[in-house]
């Protein structure tokens, strides 16, 4: 009877490994084809390059569809599309003319392809979370928001080859703006064809280097090469696979054991480990963020500078970036990173030359100014986001804050990031962490996040009509180094009030294989595949 | 119940029978209940699938709540809900832009089927084998080493043996893969690992039952009846005590798949395999409520499903055994 | 957490034989052949130890769990400032985090444990004495809830109180308890159910009634001590379980909060780092084990003291 139990179990799993391996078609392997094998911290939640919106999409959206700019391997932005361009005097008004190319089904890529994925891209039926990114283009706003048509959209096709964009402002970041994805074209023809399934491997078409084959969720996304790319004899990778890896531990050990060649994250606390374990593996290059807390200005006691001030000088950012999380993070003294676009350093806060223990006592005094002391003790609730490094870090804050004095006791609650970012923009908090990460290589990127018409996304309801009216001037400024010098200016305004607390300035981390060749580690973290090969 | 009542007499085929039915029927109604009560569960967790890192504009935000119902009451959004489960749809999933629910359970489906399935056959044999052999042999140094052995494997984690396994088997030994599939594909060798992770916390509960029973088998008087009739060693033990002994093994069917399940969540996350239960964890934290809802009712099938096979099979061993 | 990690059968087996128990010795027998088993009573000073370790170390100890020691961070175990373990990643002294670690372990474990004891008896023994109709509705819905993938309703549970309970350390820990309680006292209703059926139709106490004892005598003398027994050994059998569930809640990052620390919690940090600072996995790896080695001696022990058959 056990026997006869036990064949029966058998037949089960037996069936139930036959019923998994149907699952997956046979993709016969060409044995001298060259495969990437790319670890890609989480499963895209699209590819549709309107709907996206993170960075991981990003990887895999840049290496099918080519905007009018592209990326080369140092990241910076080059022509793509665009065959050459006029811009007129007043900066407002760009004309395109495209390359002959054609998408991956042999149909030429038009302007008219253009225009309609800028329009499909504001369209509210589209619901792109991401569309706002577009609204330097002239009506794109109102039209986004239904109070203009389509057709008053500033994108017009002047002949099948000639692209006219008009713009609200002269944005002189406008061709790092034309490499990101919301700008990228799309099938006209196939959209229409099969509607919300044309990303589908089955349907998708591509004027990019590579085009989807397979995507497995929560496993891999397969893409390989697209002899219709107009600089296919320059890639040199056939295929690229793409996994979701979220677990940095686990991505590591599968770079370890070899199965992945590449991935674009290593935790942290483990770089001096893998240097010796990895050799020639880790990369770490600056990028273009910064984590920084916020003060809820609206409620008591963060109205009042002083505190403010207080309880960013107390933090030993120096400690929490080098002993705890220990990645290459640098201690942030401003908001806006270093080594951005168009933009000189030199706004910092103030008191950033100061000893740490300088900063405690001061802070103490500080505080002591606006009212706090063994009978008024300070008390607050500091969130902080459960991803990244954001909890590691806390138990260092928390106890930094606390030292200034047996009267100040700080609570932490960690949320789930997503809600977090929900309660900031709701002013649902009293200091909560959150970061920024630029979306185009220039420092309005970042400033424009403490306007007062930044709304929600401005967490610390900071508004002050000085800086707000330089913002306003620096859009509209051609001169580059007037422009600069204006937004420095902002900056140094905005760091005296102190609506925030910068921590630190992020880093780019990579695992690289040392085989693959032309990798070029880079500011913005965009390594397109199409650039990369296999040492021989 | 009435069915049973009208069965009840016909014989005890018949009022098997009725029993199936009977909890068949039951089965509708604990399903319903289940999903009332995820759904509204889920429907109460702060935040909503659509809130995201950057801000939309609010006319874009009304007009996505508005596709998924969202902007409704809840016990209209229930209704909707219901309705599309009855056509036998589970909906698009909210976050996954390009894919429904019911193509995120097929992927995911076999694999983490694959994976519990096979360490459930390989903690029955081993289990098994383990435990009959300490009773056998109970109180030597070989029953004292499965019942250590055993003690442990309850003891540690699975997030602690995934990560061990994978470190010395796949990046020092470079023996096994330390995660994933073969593209896409299943193969033993990349199954090995997490199949063993999660067997390992059940081969030492099975161990543990079939030691316990089997001792008590053995000394029942049935055995000593068989031994008396003079019956060889290896029949008493394989035609009547073992029989016997597999009894609690069935009616942990139940408890065991729920175990699993459980287990699945880890081992698919330590090892980067793209199975239902990571998917559940993923759907829950970003609040895809459809996803969620999806697995919970997969999920609660496949448990009503074994406990009820797991009281067929006991019926079947267990004369004793009346359904009603 | 028998419901999730399905050790529960084993139990409902041991179960099944300590009901078989009676007599008014019971309890001297039982506790004598208890304290002739060496394995449980050295289980039982260990975890006396282990116990009182929880509750007073944390006080007594030189360093507070939540202090941080900047120039130590992820120190090897040494006799230097009394970091007997060595110090965290963040520069905590991993021996007072231990004991925390413990104290909350066993705080969840027998908590949870408790409220599923509360939960279980009351609702199992009104099934069980009643009977008719209401003990028909009442195991109904046991059934409809055993059908529950419960780990899911763990997890969603966790999503709906967690940020309303963030920040608030001790409201955190009671809903880990709850939610994890809630689950646990499935079983227990059946078993006490069954217990309670039995022992009304047993001839002792059908003579006990025929004699005219008064029903709270009957309860008293009857039917508590038979029904304690497996309520004991369900008990010892449970808390690991509940320990190893509040873990597995850390490991997806829905378990105590910063700084207050857990044994799973430790242990997953630990093993995030097992290579580089092995003893941050090894330290609470090893107490755990031996902790949960306690209470499953102690639980078989038990049951071999309650019912000698299986000796």
């Amino acid at each position: 009877m056990l026997l006869k139990n036990i064949k029966s179990l058998t037949i089960t799993a037996v069936s139930i490994l036959a019923l998994a391996a149907c699952s997956g078609p046979d993709a016969p392997d060409n044995p001298d084809a060259k495969i990437l094998h790319r670890g890609n911290s989480a499963e895209p939640l699209t590819l549709d390059p309107h709907l996206a919106s993170g960075t991981w999409e990003n990887n895999i959206i840049g290496d099918m569809f080519i905007g009018l700019f592209t990326e080369n391997a140092a990241g910076e932005p080059i022509p793509g599309m665009a065959k050459s361009w006029t811009t007129s005097e007043d900066g407002l008004t760009w004309e395109f003319e495209l390359i002959d190319t054609i998408w991956s089904d042999g149909v030429p890529v038009t302007a008219h392809d253009f225009v309609f994925a800028l329009r499909r891209l504001l369209s509210p039926d589209t619901q792109s979370q991401y569309a706002a990114l577009v609204y330097p283009i002239k009506n794109a706003a109102l039209v986004h928001n239904e109070e203009a048509t389509p057709d008053a959209l500033g994108v017009t096709a002047l002949g099948p080859k000639t692209l006219r964009i008009d713009l609200e402002y002269p944005a002189p970041y406008f061709p790092g703006l034309l490499t990101h994805y919301t700008t990228f074209p799309v099938p006209a023809h196939v959209v229409k064809e099969f509607g919300a399934r044309w990303i589908q491997p089955e349907n998708i078409q591509v004027n990019g280097p590579y085009k989807l084959v397979q995507w497995r969720t929560n496993d891999f996304v397969q893409v390989e090469r697209n002899p219709g790319f107009y600089d296919n004899e320059n890639v040199c990778l056939d295929e690229i696979y793409y996994y979701a890896i979220a677990d940095a531990n686990t991505a590591e050990r599968q770079v370890r054991e070899g199965r992945l060649d590449v991935n674009n994250d290593f935790p942290g606390r483990k770089m001096e480990f893998l240097h010796k374990e990895l050799p020639g593996y880790v990369r770490v290059h600056p990028f273009l963020g910064t984590t920084y807390f916020s003060f809820n200005t609206n409620v008591k006691p963060f109205d009042d500078r002083r505190v403010r001030e207080a309880l960013s000088m107390a933090l030993d950012r120096d400690h929490i970036t080098q002993n705890v999380i220990k990645s290459g993070y640098i201690s942030a003294y401003s908001l806006v990173p270093p080594g951005i676009g168009n933009y000189p350093q030199g706004a910092i806060v103030h008191w950033a030359k100061l000893s740490f223990e300088e900063r405690r006592a001061r802070a103490k005094e500080l505080l002591m100014e606006a009212g706090f002391g063994p009978d008024n003790p300070l008390q607050f609730e500091y969130t902080h986001r459960s991803t990244g490094d954001n909890p590691v870090a806390a138990p260092g804050v928390q106890s930094d804050w606390n030292a200034i004095a047996p009267w100040v006791n700080v609570t932490i609650a960690q949320i789930e990031t997503q809600i977090l970012y929900a309660n900031l923009r709701a002013g649902d908090f009293s200091i909560g962490d959150g970061g920024w990460i630029a979306d185009y290589n220039d420092a309005s990127n970042f400033l424009y996040l403490m306007e007062t018409r930044a709304g929600p996304q401005n967490y610390a309801n900071y508004s002050n009509p000085v800086y707000d009216q330089l913002m306003d001037a620096v859009n509209r400024e051609m001169d580059m180094v007037e422009r600069a010098d204006m937004m420095k200016r902002a900056e140094q305004m905005m760091l005296d009030d102190m609506p925030i607390i910068p921590m630190w300035y992020l880093v780019n981390k990579a695992l690289v294989n040392p085989k693959v060749t032309g990798w070029v580690d880079n500011i913005v973290h965009t390594h397109r595949s199409r650039y990369l090969c296999f040492a021989e | 119940m009435k069915l049973s009542g009208i069965f009840g007499d016909m014989g005890t085929k018949i009022s098997m029978f009725g029993y199936f039915l009977r909890r068949l029927l039951i089965a509708i109604p604990t399903l319903f209940v289940i999903i009332t009560l995820a759904f509204f569960m889920m429907r109460a967790a702060p935040g909503s699938p659509f809130d995201i890192e950057r801000p939309m504009p609010p006319k874009i935000k009304e007009r996505i709540e508005a596709a998924y119902h969202l902007d409704r009451p809840i016990y209209v959004q229930y209704g909707y809900y219901l309705k599309d489960l009855a056509r036998g749809d589970l909906g698009p999933s909210m976050k996954y832009k390009d894919k429904s629910v019911a193509d995120l359970i097929r992927e995911g489906l076999p694999i983490s089927a694959t994976i519990g399935g096979s360490a459930m056959l390989l903690s029955l044999v081993l289990g098994g084998f383990l435990g009959s052999f300490a009773a056998i042999r109970q109180n030597t140094g070989a029953d004292y080493a499965v019942m250590g052995f055993s003690t442990t494997g309850i003891s540690i984690p699975p997030f602690v043996t995934g990560p061990v396994l994978a470190l010395v088997f796949g990046v020092y030994l470079h023996w096994l893969p330390t995660g994933g599939l073969d593209r896409g594909h299943m193969t033993f060798t990349h199954l090995l690992l997490p199949v063993v992770t999660l067997a390992l916390p059940q081969i030492a509960i099975i161990s543990r039952l079939t030691r316990a029973s089997m001792i008590e088998v053995l000394r029942s008087n049935f055995i000593r009846t068989a031994h008396a009739k003079g019956l060889s060693e290896r029949t008493v033990l394989f035609r009547h005590a073992m029989r016997a002994a597999v009894l609690p093994l069935v009616s942990y069917a139940g408890p065991a798949t729920a175990a699993l399940l459980t287990g699945t969540l880890v081992v698919e996350q330590i090892f980067a395999l793209p199975g239902i239960g990571r998917q559940f964890v993923i759907g829950a934290l970003q609040r895809d409520y459809t996803v969620v809802m999806g697995v919970v009712i997969l999920y609660a099938a496949l448990i009503i499903m074994f406990n009820l096979l797991a009281d067929l099979v006991y019926g079947f061993l267990d004369p004793k055994v009346r359904y009603q | 957490m028998s419901a999730m990690f399905g050790n529960n059968a084993p139990l409902e087996e041991r179960l099944k034989k300590a009901t078989t128990l009676q007599g008014r010795s019971l309890w001297q027998d039982a506790r004598a052949r208890l304290f002739r088993n060496k394995a449980a009573v050295t289980s039982m000073v260990l975890l006396g130890i282990i116990t009182f370790l929880a509750i007073f170390g944390p006080w007594i100890w030189m360093h507070d769990y939540d202090t941080v020691y900047k120039d130590r961070v992820a120190l090897a175990p040494t006799w230097e400032n009394w970091h007997i373990l060595g110090t965290d990643t963040q520069g905590r002294d991993l021996f007072v985090r231990l004991l925390m670690g413990l104290r909350v372990s066993l705080a969840v474990g027998m908590v949870a444990t408790s409220v599923s004891l509360i939960i279980g008896v009351l609702w199992g023994a009104t099934a069980g004495y009643i009977g008719g109709r209401l003990d028909e509705v009442m195991m109904r819905i046991v059934d409809v809830l055993y059908a529950m993938p419960f780990i899911f309703f763990v997890i969603i549970l966790m999503v709906i109180f967690r940020d309303a309970t963030a920040g608030k350390p001790a409201l955190n820990i009671i809903l880990i308890f709850v939610a994890i309680g809630a689950v646990e006292w499935l079983t227990m209703a059946r078993i006490v159910r069954g217990q309670t059926i039995t022992l009304k139709s047993r001839e002792f106490i059908e003579a006990a009634e025929a004699a005219g004892v008064a029903p709270f005598t009957i309860v008293r003398r009857h039917i508590v001590p038979n029904v304690l027994g497996p309520v004991v050994v369900y008990v010892t059998l449970t808390i690991p379980a509940v320990i190893l569930a509040e873990s597995f809640l850390s490991f997806i990052g829905l378990g105590v909060q910063e700084p207050l620390t857990s044994l799973g919690k430790l242990i997953n940090d630990g093993a995030k780092d097992m290579e580089q600072l092995p003893w941050t996995l090894l330290v609470p790896g090893i107490t755990m084990m031996a902790t949960l080695f306690c209470f499953n001696f102690i639980g078989d022990g038990l049951r071999d003291a309650i019912d000698p058959k299986d000796r």
